[in-house]
């Protein structure tokens, strides 16, 4: 049993708005995989909840005719892992989309749901980070439309105002045409296991030239992150294992790991150093790139 | 005897039931006025409860009773689930009262609601208002051992619950006379069972004034003298039923619920109550292993003999004693017989501390001292510049060998055959010849380590256990036993050696699988591998007086001599021709209606084994080590086992993939973790701590090398905890080999092996990462 | 706050007042009696209180009841039929992935729904399917013996089926 002081329901975006612009205190929940487990922990106590599960136009992904891909909030992971539009266009994607929890997890879990907690180690959030995501908001008052990279504030906090709803995940077609990627998850299980890093890539090989590398980083701060010396250093370079090993030094210097109990601020650095590479390494191949001995 | 089940991988004859969801556990009884138990815990790891303040939780409606120590008897009780003594002198420890006055570790119970529902309880925890005076927490046995550290039990000085050890031989001359000398320090770190099925009880009051409690135990019999106990009544007054048990590992061989359980509806007037723990709670106030501390000095001839060898250990106990006196000396003496030595010298201090409490796991204190003896062992071979392998065997024991301090004899012993059988299976020469000198980011290395163990505890505990079988109607029997399946597959066994016995398939064999201590014969239960071994010799005991009843049943029914009879697939046969002489359904019926002879074929019977049996094995693990992230792929393992006779083999195989499992968690990933200024827990639930799930497991490959063991009716030696016991040691060998560097303490955490990798030299700085 | 329900389990309709506070596995286990679902840790970490949901496995430990309006939901009570167990019940004892059983419901119920898929899975898929459940007793070995055997068995049918069509 949970200690839910009170329960409601939205059908519609617009009803669940009309909820929250009257009781700015609900608490959103949708797949319930973190707002359950926080209450089961006493990180949430006497919540009243918004259940927004029932609100089918946001679930499912769909392709618009200029490329966009937009994902509903509502998707789930598994869905997000197995959908035909993501696993074509967005491979990278459904791999971070796999890595998260379990089956059962995956099966609830919601996409929008893994970002509105705001963990730095959310496992779809490095991935889009370095797809440039942005994301859809709407409340009583309208909607807006925000960059992921500007939406996360801090451990656990988001840019989601009061009476505001996450709706939908856009990826531009200019994002994700032509890149490859690759999501390194690394952490102490195969399985069921939150990232003590997550390291997505994404790279866009032209004539032997890394014409643009993204670097999203999970755990490596306390939000997922982007590396921008790194990624404005491979620009325009020949792929060599030099400069994939100077990409990895750089990427370290975006980052704020810190140390916890689960890793040291030492290791993390060194993992995003060596992972980066490994990591571009692949998307390099998957671009169409060389395969780097 | 006609063995045709024995031997024989038959299903387990709980399979259907608990495939089905038909198995019912504790939880799973549901009855319409139960209450619900919780309890308030400390947030100090050391501090004295200097006023108590329930009267707003009481007063909380739905709230039946509130419990402080102040409401429940203050006798002191061990919880360790070993037999009574009868000599003061060798009881188990005991520093527990049911609630405390003084807490002693993040956790302990402070105080117990009962209430009608789980959140009406968890509101009344925070309605009580506790005043601490807070002591200084002592979390290392360093820090407890401390000169002027404060007491954590005012009966122990120095926080040292235990201490005394053994020397064979003199261990200082031994050493005069080495060729070498050589020393190595290891540690191991504290660690949880993780069964799926947390502890609980339900308790209640029958019409009787009895006090009934079923729970999830391996010890039913022993929880009812420990409640008794605790509550200073009769014992019998306590009635324990256990049904099906959803894994124990050794956490459930100690009353960790019963007796507040007790108390609690005893508070509500008899009503029945269910005290769960969640899987947090069970983490941290049930028991752990023991982290223990190893120096070892030993002392080697030229010619690579062992000829000497100190040991001295330091084991992080806890704030109770649990099992903790023991548990240090039993690791000490199950393993010295594996490589017996003119001088062994053990010195073992087992340190209360202010953290939870560690208790019996699966192996008891043996993974800890294989661990640091099998790893020790490895250095002094790769100094000496001496296979891994052939330093063992040159120091190994034979057959005929006799534990000089305890009497015990090793009667079969396979353990060359296993090592023998493992190197095949890994192909160790081959191998270790292609994986020398390997320069790569990755590299692959192979270790091995041995272990030996008991069958039981005899010497040092009685051995009681007790069988009833009843002869129905139909010629099938009824098997009672007082032995405790836990998932085991003790029923499974049992029933099979009953099943050979009297002649019988095992679906005619009806094993009652609960365990009421009002019913059940007399058995100390499921702890250190005994009941194939000890609770078998007693089925075999009551299956044999039941066959021979029921062929003087036969003769008196036809004259022909008992002697000449035997039991064969449900029939009297003669013995010398397997002709049949009738069905045995046919005995069985005549013995209930017979007008003038009739008297039901029945026998209840205990037997008292003053006798053990050392079992063998070897684990053999091949590693693959990326030394820029630290991380280790086991790539292969093998665990041989020489357990004598097998008398399933595929329950057999099942214990060995699940004790190389937790031997994996063991090596790699597991530890509990806790904040080193405050002992607060920080990784007691399941996604922090990391037992090994399915993608995390390597195949297993399991072999059995079958050596008969004269003292058991069918051959049989332990089998439970030993796979567990050298996957560690064996793992860190393996990398090891891999790397050069001596890895002294588990888990081998990625971020540790890196550091130590990169102190070594091993990882160059500003590579390119190749491989 | 209690509110009205339905839906049904194991193909019984049910129609009932829930406690929005209480969660599917407690309507399950306390009210209506399906005591095969296990509690093993009430955050989704453990896999043993899986159920299907629309043929889905699930946590139902962290799923709330109310959520079940107009669900078909399948506990390990429902996996025989007449007392005849299913492949995935048989080969469960045939390859004795079974030691104290309380993970077992749940992965009957995860690998019920693989074989009910039609899909085909390469041992690592087939990991990867069950990696939501812990098991401490079998190092998973058995399990994924029997699993394999059961999507076996199903293929054979399958392609039988298909045969006859």
């Amino acid at each position: 049993m949970y200690n839910i002081q009170g329960y409601f329901e939205a059908a519609t975006v617009e009803e669940a708005t009309a909820y929250l612009a009257a009781n700015p205190d609900l608490i959103i929940i949708a797949g319930g995989t973190d707002v359950l487990i926080k209450m089961h922990h006493g990180q949430i106590e006497k919540a009243r909840l918004l259940s927004i599960r029932g609100i089918k136009s946001l679930q499912g992904i769909r392709r618009l005719e200029d490329g966009t891909i937009v994902i509903g909030a509502l998707t789930t992971f598994t869905r997000v892992g197995d959908d035909p539009v993501i696993k074509a266009n967005i491979p990278v994607l459904a791999e971070a989309a796999l890595a998260m929890g379990g089956p059962q997890i995956r099966n609830v879990a919601t996409i929008g749901g893994n970002i509105c907690n705001g963990a730095t180690s959310a496992d779809s959030a490095s991935t889009l980070f370095a797809l440039n995501a942005r994301l859809q908001l709407q409340s009583r008052q309208g909607e807006r439309v925000v960059p992921i990279q500007e939406f996360y504030l801090g451990p656990g906090r988001v840019d989601l105002k009061p009476g505001e709803l996450l709706t939908e995940i856009l990826i531009s077609p200019g994002d994700y045409q032509s890149y490859g990627g690759h999501y390194i998850k690394f952490s102490m299980r195969k399985a069921m296991d939150i990232a003590t890093l997550g390291v997505a890539v994404l790279c866009r090989v032209q004539g032997g030239v890394l014409a643009d590398v993204r670097i999203g980083l999970g755990v490596a701060g306390p939000t997922p992150l982007r590396c921008n010396e790194a990624e404005d250093y491979a620009r325009g370079r020949a792929i060599t294992p030099e400069t994939i090993a100077e990409i990895g030094k750089l990427a370290v210097r975006s980052t704020k790991a810190r140390t916890s109990w689960r890793a040291s601020r030492e290791y993390r650095e060194h993992l995003v150093e060596e992972l980066t590479g490994r990591a571009l390494r692949v998307a390099v191949a998957r671009a169409g790139g060389i395969k780097i001995a | 005897m006609p063995d045709t089940v024995v031997g024989k991988s038959v299903s387990r004859v709980d399979a259907v039931a608990k495939v089905t969801g038909k198995a019912k556990y504790t939880g799973d009884f549901v009855m319409r006025d139960m209450l619900v138990g919780k309890i308030l815990r400390s947030p100090y790891a050391h501090a004295i409860i200097k006023n108590i303040d329930v009267s707003r939780a009481r007063a909380l409606p739905g709230v039946a009773a509130v419990l402080t120590y102040k409401d429940v008897p203050r006798n002191r009780f061990p919880t360790a689930g070993h037999p009574h003594a009868l000599d003061p002198k060798h009881r188990d420890k005991a520093d527990r009262t049911i609630l405390t006055d003084k807490v002693r570790f993040v956790g302990d119970a402070v105080a117990a609601v009962v209430a009608t529902d789980e959140l009406i309880a968890a509101e009344a925890l925070k309605l009580i208002a506790v005043e601490y005076e807070v002591l200084e927490p002592l979390l290392t046995p360093e820090a407890a051992m401390a000169e002027g550290a404060p007491l954590i039990h005012d009966d122990c000085p120095g926080n040292i619950l235990s201490s005394g050890g053994y020397e064979i031989g003199d261990v200082e001359a031994a050493f005069q006379e080495a060729d070498y000398i050589f020393e190595d320090e290891l540690e191991t770190s504290i660690v949880q069972h993780c069964q799926l099925e947390n502890h609980i009880s339900i308790a209640y009051v029958d019409s009787d004034g009895r006090i009934v409690i079923i729970t999830s135990t391996q010890i039913p019999h022993i929880i009812r003298r420990i409640v008794g106990q605790a509550l200073g009544i009769p014992w019998g007054r306590v009635r324990v039923i256990k049904p099906c048990v959803g894994g124990g590992f050794g956490s459930k061989q100690d009353a960790c619920l019963e007796p507040l359980a007790a108390a609690m509806t005893l508070a509500a007037g008899g009503r029945p109550v269910k005290l769960e723990l969640s899987r947090e709670e069970c983490m941290i106030d049930t028991r752990t292993r023991h982290a223990i501390k190893y120096r070892i000095k030993t002392g080697v001839t030229k010619d690579g003999k062992l000829i000497g060898m100190h040991i001295r250990a330091i084991a992080n106990t806890g704030a109770y004693a649990s099992h903790g006196h023991s548990i240090a000396m039993a690791g000490g003496s199950k393993f010295r017989v594996l490589y017996p030595m003119r001088a062994l010298k053990y010195e073992p201090y087992t340190v209360y501390t202010n953290l939870p409490v560690a208790g019996a796991m699966r192996g008891y204190g043996s993974p800890q001292i294989t661990f640091a003896v099998e790893s020790h062992l490895d250095n002094i071979a790769r100094k000496l510049n001496l296979d891994p392998v052939e330093f063992r065997l040159k120091n190994l024991v034979q057959a005929g060998y006799i534990d000089p301090l305890n009497g015990n004899a090793v009667r079969s012993c396979g353990i060359h055959e296993c090592i023998a059988r493992g190197k095949g299976l890994i192909k160790w020469d081959e191998k270790k010849a292609r994986y020398k000198g390997q320069t790569g980011s990755k590299r692959r290395g192979l270790g091995m380590a041995c272990f030996s163990y008991g069958s039981g505890t005899y010497p040092v505990g009685q051995e009681i256990a007790g069988a009833r079988i009843v002869l129905n109607q139909d010629g099938s029997v009824q098997l009672q036993i007082g032995a405790t399946e836990i998932g085991q597959g003790s029923d499974t066994v049992l029933a099979q050696m009953a099943a050979a016995t009297l002649g019988l398939p095992v679906d005619m064999v009806h094993v009652i699988s609960t365990q009421d201590t009002d019913i059940a014969p007399f058995d100390t239960g499921a702890y250190a591998s005994r009941q194939t071994y000890i609770s078998g010799m007693a089925v075999a005991k009551a299956a044999t007086e039941v066959k021979e009843k029921i062929l003087d049943f036969v003769r008196g029914m036809t004259d022909i001599p008992a002697h000449a009879l035997d039991i064969e697939d449900q029939n009297i046969v003669y013995k010398h021709s397997g002709e049949v002489v009738m069905p045995l359904a046919e005995v069985a019926l005549q013995s209930y209606y017979d007008p003038v002879f009739a008297r039901p074929i029945t026998s209840d019977t205990s037997n008292n084994a003053r006798i053990n049996a050392f079992s063998f094995g070897v684990s053999f693990a091949e590693v693959e080590v990326d030394l820029k992230t630290g991380k280790i792929e086991v790539v292969e393992i093998y665990n041989v086992h020489d357990s004598g006779k097998i008398i399933n083999p595929q329950l057999a195989a099942g214990q060995v993939h699940g004790g190389v499992s937790m031997g994996l968690g063991y090596a790699l990933s597991e530890q509990m973790l806790f904040d080193e200024e405050t002992g607060k827990p920080l990784n007691n639930n399941l996604l922090d701590y990391k037992l090994p799930t399915i993608m995390d497991v390597p195949d297993i490959g399991v072999d059995f090398v079958e050596t008969f063991e004269p003292t058991h009716p069918f051959g049989c030696k332990s089998l439970g905890e030993p796979p567990t016991i050298p996957v560690a040691p064996a793992i860190r060998n393996a990398v090891f080999d891999a790397t050069g560097v001596a890895f002294a303490r588990l888990p081998l955490t990625p971020q540790l092996v890196f550091a130590r990798l990169k102190a070594a030299g091993l990882v160059q700085e500003g590579g390119d990462g190749c491989v | 706050m209690l509110k009205k329900i339905s839906f049904t389990v194991n193909g019984t309709p049910v129609a009932i007042e829930v406690d929005v506070r209480e969660t599917l596995l407690e309507v399950l286990r306390n009210r209506l009696g399906y005591t095969g679902v296990k509690k093993g840790c009430e955050v989704g970490e453990c896999g043993a209180c899986t159920v299907l949901i629309d043929g889905t496995p699930i946590d139902s430990c962290i799923y709330l009841a109310v959520w079940a309006e107009g669900k078909e939901i399948v506990t390990i009570e429902g996996i025989a039929r007449n007392g005849e167990l299913s492949k995935v019940q048989k080969a469960f004892i045939e390859e004795g992935a079974i030691q104290c059983g309380f993970c077992t419901p749940g992965y009957v119920l995860t690998a019920t729904a693989m074989v009910q898929s039609g899909k085909q899975y390469t041992r690592e898929d087939i990991k990867r399917e069950l990696a939501g459940h812990l098991c401490r007793c079998t190092g998973y070995q058995n399990i994924i013996k029997a699993v394999e055997k059961a999507l076996e068995e199903e293929r054979k049918e399958g392609g039988s089926h298909a045969a006859n069509r």
